[in-house]
């Protein structure tokens, strides 16, 4: 787990309440810079529902990591893909592996996000970054 | 009528009386299934309690009690509509209705006809029409639409003049928007080209609850679930003969007359079109969500919609940076906004933390939210168990969540 990672989640634990977690969590969103318009392909869009999600996974070799980028229409959707990149990013894909984003999720109050009426791409991002991962891992 | 008391309406429906993330909740989203009474719940449980057997099948006792039941409220359906029963089939929603219908007329259209709707469709009344288009070769078009997705009735008039269509298929109240279409001139103009009529009733038949007869069209369909009844069921009115032409949808028991190993009859409508073992506890439950909508006086009840709707609308309203898309002046209840240009998912997100059920999206009407240039809505749709409380708390909510935003 990287330490933005863990600044990141122990920042939304203290919320004292659910605005201010929502607070926290679409402040998030903005520090994450957006995508050039000419990147927001189709292609490159995460099979959601209602909010868009554009996301790149890379496999940088000489670092053995996973690279992430991504974007997102709504702020509190774009908030979480941040916690999500925090979460993986710079990671070898063994370490990619052994990290559980539900388990994080659950335990930030979160995991209502990751659920099938959401529609909002999170779950598919997760997949997305797992099984990049899959296939780099030795 | 004074007896209408929304105290005392909101009491009959349990699943309004709870909490929901610490908040009350505050339901608005009938548009996509209303709340069920507890006479409706009691009549499915007593069904699965005391009286489950098959209908048209048994001679025993259960069954016969069944059947009787269940055909009880096919004549309850046409009384509610003004119609008669033999003219009422049971599908599993409105849905199901159209494609029973766009399904029955493949061996009729040719590539010479013309089936005419309109942008505002769900997609429900849209798709079917597309693969009847595909399958017969006959050709779609759409009636023209105002840039406010209202209809500029007598234009729209004179297209289905000219286009003659063969089949005009429209909804009743648009699901997105709420806005009433005003049937009656495009009936007549269909009528007078010799066009078939299908109407949309998913959103109607609750709110406006017509009298088919005095309305004039072919076939409408409806949901029991939008109409306080169970999930899993609907229904399709259609004039007899014409109902009675249509080739069947599903074949299998029950909607045949005889069988040999080459050859089957079939009998006619409505069993034609009910092949199989039927939503029977759904029906029951169904019947009492009717007779709990009819001793309701419909006037009383739209009154009463439409004063909820006029001071949600007129309060959203005044909110800065509020768009209603919306027609405020003939609607079912129905507020279609968005806050500025915020997405509706971070504000429908927010407002669930409130326990404000409201949907967003594209509310399953692409091409009208293209034809608004949006790529999605806020939706809030009132029903006649909604109070003027409920508004106050959702407009209080929606300011709160507003304020995260800004």
């Amino acid at each position: 787990m990287t330490n933005t990672y863990q600044l990141i989640s122990s920042n939304i634990q203290k919320s004292t309440s659910w605005q201010q977690k929502y607070r926290e969590i679409m402040l998030l969103g903005k520090t994450l810079p957006p995508l050039a318009d000419i990147l927001k392909t189709d292609d490159a869009l995460v099979p959601g529902c209602e909010s868009k999600v554009w996301m790149f996974v890379e496999f940088d070799l000489t670092e053995n990591a996973l690279v992430v980028i991504g974007d997102s229409d709504t702020r509190i959707v774009k908030g979480l893909l941040a916690l999500i990149l925090a979460l993986y990013n710079g990671l070898t894909p063994e370490e990619v592996l052994a990290v559980n984003a539900y388990d994080e999720f659950e335990k930030l109050g979160l995991i209502s996000h990751l659920s099938a009426s959401r529609g909002n791409g999170v779950k598919a991002m997760v997949e997305t970054i797992q099984t990049m991962a899959k296939q780099k891992a030795l | 009528m004074s007896s209408f008391d929304p105290k005392k309406i909101r009491n009959d429906f349990p699943t309004l009386n709870q909490t929901i993330n610490g908040y009350p909740l505050v339901y608005l989203d009938s548009a996509a299934t209303t709340q069920k009474p507890q006479c409706v719940i009691d009549a499915t449980t007593q069904f699965y309690t005391s009286q489950n057997a098959n209908v048209h099948r048994g001679r025993h006792t259960l069954s016969e009690q069944a059947t009787t039941a269940y055909e009880n409220v096919r004549t309850l359906v046409a009384d509610y509509f003004k119609v008669t029963s033999n003219e009422i089939v049971w599908t599993k929603g409105a849905t199901e209705a159209i494609n029973l219908v766009a399904h029955g007329l493949r061996n009729t259209l040719t590539a010479a006809d013309t089936i005419l709707i309109s942008p505002i469709e769900h997609h429900a009344n849209i798709v079917p029409w597309q693969e009847l288009a595909a399958q017969s070769g006959a050709t779609l078009k759409t009636l023209p639409l105002n840039a406010d997705a209202t209809f500029d009735i007598a234009q729209c008039c004179e297209v289905i003049k000219r286009t003659k269509p063969a089949l005009l298929a429209i909804t009743h109240a648009s699901n997105t928007l709420g806005n009433i279409t005003d049937l009656a001139p495009l009936i007549a103009s269909a009528k007078a080209v010799g066009a078939l009529t299908l109407v949309d009733g998913a959103q109607g038949a609750l709110h406006l609850r017509p009298d088919l007869k005095k309305l004039d069209c072919d076939f409408y369909v409806f949901s029991a679930h939008k109409m306080v009844g169970p999930t899993g069921l609907g229904g399709l009115y259609g004039r007899y003969t014409t109902l009675n032409a249509l080739s069947p949808y599903q074949t299998g028991g029950e909607m045949i007359e005889k069988v040999t190993l080459t050859h089957s009859t079939y009998r006619n409508a409505p069993a034609k079109f009910e092949a199989g073992t039927p939503n029977i506890a759904g029906v029951l439950g169904f019947g009492a969500a009717l007779e709990y909508l009819m001793k309701l006086d419909l006037q009383t009840l739209q009154q009463y919609e439409q004063q909820l709707f006029i001071y949600a609308a007129s309060t959203l309203s005044k909110i800065d940076g509020i768009s209603i898309y919306s027609n405020l002046k003939s609607n079912i209840g129905t507020l279609c906004f968005n806050y500025k240009n915020e997405h509706p998912y971070d504000l429908s997100t927010l407002l669930d933390n409130y326990g404000i059920a409201v949907r967003s999206g594209h509310h399953c009407t692409q091409p009208l939210m293209s034809h608004l240039n949006l790529n999605g809505s806020l939706r809030a749709s009132f029903a006649f168990y909604n109070t003027t409380k409920d508004v106050d708390q959702f407009i209080a909510a929606l300011k709160e969540c507003i304020a995260l935003l800004d």
